[in-house]
């Protein structure tokens, strides 16, 4: 398997570095200070390859707080703040699509006859 | 059911003992996450796009009612209140923590359940037929030669790393309820012209971005000779299958390049070797794997007790569920009842903690204590009494598990698909979710008839998309969701792969394409009884492409 560090990469627009959280697994962001949080907003967003690839390779260093750290597109918002730039990262940002769960009885079904 | 003895016992605590110890050398940093990945994933855990997520082996998809608590327990005390029963006779937990896994692990454990076989490159759960022990026809219980593999196949040294995971299904019945042609091996337990029982032997079926149907390379194997035969083809399979590309490596791809005949006498030729060695049965060892398996003290009942017609003929909401969701038994005043885990807009297969709980009372109460779990992910009851079945639907109904649409239309198949998996492309629960709505009308359904739709959310095909009835494929195109659909697929004893219906359609429109292709059957069909595939095996996709694509 190819570390994402020996992955050249390609930076089209604004990315951020995510990866898992070890403990729990959820979905963390590399922050501007070095640390890493849930919160999208308060990803360190960079715009050219060298600054994605210095924030990753720190971001894999880091193997003991989060797991597969990899770089991801995001959109600019109006706000100015990050958003996540695909499907897979916005289900990724704020959970499935669907309810999950419950309701503990499905409502029943009518029959039509 | 199954009986563990000291010895399974042992070996599933230890291994939680030993996955306790990794998961703390993990949390310390004492391992990296290359080094405790191939650990965990021997335990079923996977790390998807949320969560971790602990996959639990279901070995021939039985379970008792205590089993079944326990799974509550954990979805309950360590997840989120529900599981997801998989294709695969496995059920997943999604938003489990690494820091409770070993508890999660030993809480497990002590109702006999793990995550042995559930991932990595090794023999993985050996799945059956649903029915299986009380399916009126099969010639015997193919549980026990699924166990006799499940012994021998767990932890088996030689294939812990085999070049890709590796998929075992059996069957002893004449229809096929378990896919075993989309199977690494599949086993088709038989009786030859000599009257004798032996199995069928075909190998290299799969799905995935390379399906193909399981080709026979043994009409008749003896039954002494599974394990001495099943560890040849493993053997010919560790051995010239590709490791340098993932995508090349299960054995489909071996089968399909040197052929089925060639492949035969390689198997043929290492079989020999070990034929007769340590590995031919012993009838003793048979009996007692067999004897393990206890079954119901059944009462002397009649078949069609009065009480239950005058029922049917009173409330024609249990006369749709009976003639929909119960099976004949092969003992007398018995039935196989299934429990739809597809209700009108929910997530295909998933069951809350309290769900679970609910049916394991009601399994003590009419089942005798047991539970099965099939490939569509459905439960089952095995041994309801006929006389019990009017008390069982309405307890059934109150649990959300009565939608009387087994088999038909809304009873879809689904990957987790982009709402949980890292593999994914595109979502299936919300399409499956959306198809369900569209086709609530049950009238419909029944008259459509026997309708599987299958959906995936990627190539890797866990949704079974390419033996769907009705196949649908996720695929992302330009960051969209578009999906390809598939006619004509089937999984049983005629089993076939269905063919493209056209260009693939993006996520709005996948129900308004069923809708359509489920229109034109309805024009198209011959008779009321010609079933959709008939129907699609007689015109081809042709007169369904055109409608569909003269509509959008």
């Amino acid at each position: 398997m190819t570390s994402p560090l020996q992955q050249k990469l390609k930076i089209t627009g604004p990315v951020v570095v995510t990866a898992n959280r070890l403990g729990d697994g959820a979905v963390v962001y590399r922050t501007r200070d070095g640390n890493w949080s849930t919160r999208l907003d308060e990803a360190a967003v960079a715009s050219t390859a060298p600054t994605a690839t210095e924030i990753l390779a720190a971001a894999v260093a880091d193997d003991i707080s989060a797991v597969g750290a990899y770089v991801a597109p995001v959109r600019i918002g109006a706000d100015g703040q990050p958003e996540p730039g695909n499907l897979r990262e916005s289900i990724r940002n704020a959970g499935p699509t669907v309810r999950y769960g419950g309701p503990t009885v499905a409502p029943a079904i009518t029959i039509g006859i | 059911m199954y009986l563990y003895d000291e010895f399974d016992r042992t070996l599933v605590a230890e291994r939680v003992t030993e996955f306790r110890d990794q998961v703390g050398r993990r949390i310390s940093g004492e391992l990296t996450e290359e080094e405790f990945k191939p650990l965990r994933l021997m335990n079923g855990v996977y790390l998807q796009l949320h969560a971790y997520m602990l996959r639990i082996a279901i070995p021939y998809g039985t379970l008792s009612s205590r089993q079944l608590r326990m799974l509550a327990h954990v979805g309950r005390r360590y997840d989120r209140n529900y599981g997801h029963f998989t294709t695969r006779q496995n059920i997943q937990f999604n938003w489990i923590k690494l820091e409770s896994l070993p508890d999660a692990m030993a809480d497990l454990a002590s109702a006999g359940l793990h995550g042995m076989q559930t991932s990595g490159n090794c023999v993985r759960n050996i799945t059956t037929d649903q029915w299986s022990g009380v399916a009126p026809d099969e010639i015997e219980d193919p549980r026990i030669w699924a166990e006799l593999l499940r012994q021998h196949t767990t932890m088996h040294p030689e294939f812990t790393f085999l070049p890709r995971k590796f998929k075992i299904a059996v069957t002893a019945a004449t229809h096929d309820r378990a896919a075993v042609k989309v199977h690494d091996i599949g086993l088709h337990l038989h009786r030859n012209g000599a009257g004798e029982t032996g199995f069928e032997v075909l190998v290299g079926g799969g799905l995935g971005r390379t399906p193909f149907i399981a080709k026979s390379i043994r009409p008749f194997l003896p039954k002494r000779d599974i394990l001495s035969y099943v560890e040849a083809v493993l053997r010919v399979y560790n051995q010239f299958a590709r490791r340098d590309n993932l995508y090349k490596s299960r054995i489909k791809i071996l089968v399909h390049d040197l052929g089925a005949e060639a492949f035969a006498r390689e198997v043929e030729a290492e079989w020999q070797h070990i034929k007769d060695g340590p590995l031919a049965l012993d009838p003793a060892v048979v009996a007692e794997i067999a004897a393990r398996f206890r079954y119901p003290d059944y009462a002397h009942l009649d078949d069609n007790p009065p009480e239950l017609s005058r029922f049917r003929q009173a409330d024609r909401r249990f006369d749709a569920w009976l003639g929909n969701a119960v099976a004949n038994h092969k003992v007398p005043g018995y039935a196989i009842v299934t429990l739809s885990l597809k209700p009108e807009g929910g997530p295909p297969g998933d069951a809350t903690s309290d769900q679970m709980d609910a049916i394991a009372d009601l399994a003590d109460r009419y089942s005798f204590g047991e539970i099965r779990v099939g490939h569509e992910q459905n439960l089952v009851f095995p041994h309801v009494a006929q006389r019990d079945l009017p008390e069982l639907w309405r307890a059934l109904d109150a649990v959300g598990v009565a939608t009387p649409n087994v088999g038909l239309v809304s009873d879809i198949i689904a990957c987790p698909g982009l709402d949980y998996c890292s593999l994914a492309n595109a979502r299936a629960i919300p399409v499956a979710q959306e198809l369900t709505r569209r086709f609530r009308d049950l009238d419909l359904a029944r008259d459509l008839g026997r309708l599987h739709i299958n959906i995936s959310g990627c190539i890797n095909a866990c949704g079974h998309h390419h033996v769907g009835h009705i196949g649908i494929l996720g695929v992302e195109k330009n960051g969209e969701e578009f999906y390809q659909i598939t006619l004509g697929g089937r999984a049983d004893e005629r089993a076939e792969l269905g063919a493209l219906l056209g260009p693939a359609v993006p996520y709005g429109k996948v129900a308004d394409v069923v809708e359509e292709v489920v229109a034109a059957y309805l024009e198209l069909r011959e008779r009321p009884n010609e079933t959709f595939v008939e129907t699609v095996k007689r015109l081809g996709v042709e007169p369904f492409k055109e409608r569909v694509y003269a509509t959008h």
